[in-house]
């Protein structure tokens, strides 16, 4: 079959490889309809996610139609034919970290948890297409993919929405809505949003969707800032303004009530002199991260608030702001989004017509021109927000 | 030497006590038993693999078991490595789980086979048994060992690195087996 292939840092590359086959009693085989490129395959491409292997399938937002199962996987649950979401998270349904719903967590899901003790203290779930730190296993920006826990994780979806509606129900809809959900939204709220990507959109509609008074963006790209104007939303450039003084003139001089990070560790910065510092410790890698929107979104939210982190972080960082977070009685959330979750209450708003998923939809390409959907997005070319491949 | 480990497993003490008394099991989940033959009502015939040498092997008996609670035992004879063991299972706090504790002792020799154990257990040897009973984990918890793409081999995976590409299986890989 064909599939995107990490081949090195800031390289990906179409190659055949084998085709997927049952390794364990509880897989499904899954032929790929769609599928897209994430922003934390930026990460990957980039070098920041150690671990990476020349020739690793990547990929962990996809679906597709079920079209062989393994002897384990309950037919009460799913069976062949069946059209699926697929969650990026590999949960097992039988670990404590299952039983309370923290599907990211997932004690049983990820062979290589000994290497991610190592990096995290304790392991993290398996993820496709995301490392060997999260499992070695294969991603699905491919033809098929195999699927582990199989009767856990994927969403059946029996309407006749398309799959550009339901896609993003493996990974960054849910990943946006968590972030917003973690901010416990009071009616009289405004949030503020760091990242206008396609997990900074989703997690705006959802503080939206969760009553908040105001949202507001925050990002440099034009274009992602209109998108989120569109939406409703107030744009803030910090290109051309200075976060924090912006918005405390839009609060009335409180900060934000909530604050969400839909950044990440490759934050861009300002012109702050921490930039450099930063960019000269990651390249060093003596620091994984550039926290730059964290340290903002903590510096800037009103006392008492929460800032919700659902950009995705790697390793370790400094000039942590401790101070503030402490003194000014902050709450921090975090987590990589627990998606099985959120899958079926998110589709019932799809379907609803609360949240419109395809709005974010800049780009659809075949399969076979992954390596320009990524140049295209990691370089912002052509206005470009969300790549959805089609194998 | 001695190592220790712990795990917590979503099943009750009963039921994973029973599944570490069945010995025939240990080699389904720790990486270095090749097989456990059970010889008699607290007899056994334990067969290690590589790199222990061809035909290392000992045997073991019961010295201790409280069902739901405890199982002791250590090697007899004339062991090539003379090694014991006791694990534990406790109730753990959120009245569904088990705690899991381990102890082994090994009494490593001196000789060609002393130093190849010796190695063996130079490479991260609580790594080893903390992996073992992740595995344990998971066949309780999921039904089986969980294979991925980079390191499909199960319990054959002894070390996590090198592993290969997170691809699927070619058939000559296929062909090698999954059945470890």
């Amino acid at each position: 079959m064909r599939a995107n292939t990490w081949a090195g840092r800031n390289k990906v590359e179409v190659r055949d490889v084998p085709d997927p086959r049952i390794l364990n009693k509880r897989d499904a085989i899954v032929r790929i309809t769609s599928t897209a490129i994430c922003g934390s395959d930026l990460h990957l491409v980039d070098g920041y996610v150690p671990t990476m292997q020349d020739g690793d399938v990547m990929g962990h937002e996809f679906m597709g139609e079920v079209i062989e199962v393994g002897p384990g996987v309950d037919p009460g649950r799913l069976r062949v034919g069946d059209r699926v979401v697929v969650p990026f998270p590999i949960a097992c349904g039988g670990c404590a970290a299952c039983a309370a719903e923290l599907y990211s967590c997932c004690e049983n899901s990820n062979p290589n948890a000994g290497i991610a003790e190592k990096m995290f203290g304790h392991p993290v779930a398996g993820i496709f297409g995301y490392s060997h730190l999260t499992g070695g296993f294969a991603g699905g920006q491919a033809q098929y993919a195999r699927v582990p826990f199989a009767d856990v994780g994927p969403l059946k979806i029996e309407s006749e929405l398309s799959d550009e509606q339901v896609l993003f129900l493996s990974d960054i809809l849910p990943t946006g809505y968590m972030g917003a959900e973690m901010c416990d939204i009071q009616p009289s709220d405004v949030v503020a949003v760091w990242g206008a990507g396609p997990v900074g959109q989703f997690a705006m509609d959802s503080a939206r969707l969760l009553g908040a008074a105001r949202v507001i963006a925050i990002d440099k790209e034009p274009y992602r800032l209109q998108m989120a104007e569109r939406a409703g939303h107030t744009p803030v450039n910090f290109d051309e303004v200075d976060v924090r003084s912006r918005l405390l003139e839009l609060t009335g001089g409180r900060g934000p009530d909530k604050c969400i990070d839909a950044v990440g560790m490759e934050a861009t910065h300002g012109s702050a002199h921490i930039a450099a510092y930063d960019r000269i410790k990651q390249a060093v890698r003596s620091e994984t991260e550039r926290p730059h929107a964290l340290r903002q979104a903590i510096l800037s939210c009103r006392s008492g608030g929460v800032v919700s982190v659902v950009g995705v972080y790697g390793g370790l960082l400094d000039k942590f702001p401790a101070g503030a977070w402490m003194n000014r009685a902050l709450t921090l959330r975090t987590g990589q989004c627990h998606v099985q979750r959120y899958m079926k209450p998110l589709l019932q708003r799809i379907e609803r017509g609360e949240i419109d998923p395809t709005r974010i939809i800049t780009h659809t390409l075949a399969l076979d021109e992954a390596e320009r959907g990524f140049e295209i997005f990691k370089n912002k070319q052509d206005n470009c927000e969300k790549v959805v491949l089609k194998p | 030497m001695e190592l220790k480990a712990a795990t917590t497993i979503r099943k009750p003490a009963l039921e994973v006590y029973g599944f570490w008394r069945d010995l025939e099991n240990l080699p389904t989940f720790m990486a270095h038993l090749e097989q456990v033959r059970t010889t008699g009502d607290r007899t056994s015939r334990w067969t290690a693999d590589a790199p222990f040498g061809k035909d290392v092997g000992w045997d073991a008996e019961i010295t201790e078991e409280q069902p739901g609670e405890k199982i002791a035992w250590r090697s007899t004879g004339n062991a090539d490595v003379p090694n014991a063991g006791t694990v534990r299972f406790l109730p753990a706090p959120d009245g569904v789980s088990t705690e899991v504790h381990v102890v082994l002792v090994y009494d490593i020799p001196g000789g060609t086979i002393g130093k190849a154990v010796a190695k063996y257990f130079g490479e991260e040897p609580h790594q080893q048994l903390d992996d073992d009973l992740r595995r344990l984990k998971q066949v309780l918890e999921t039904g089986e060992v969980v294979r991925s793409d980079g390191a499909p081999w199960g319990k054959r995976a002894r070390k996590e690195f090198p592993q290969r590409p997170a691809q699927p299986l070619s058939d000559a890989e296929l062909a090698k087996g999954t059945d470890a």
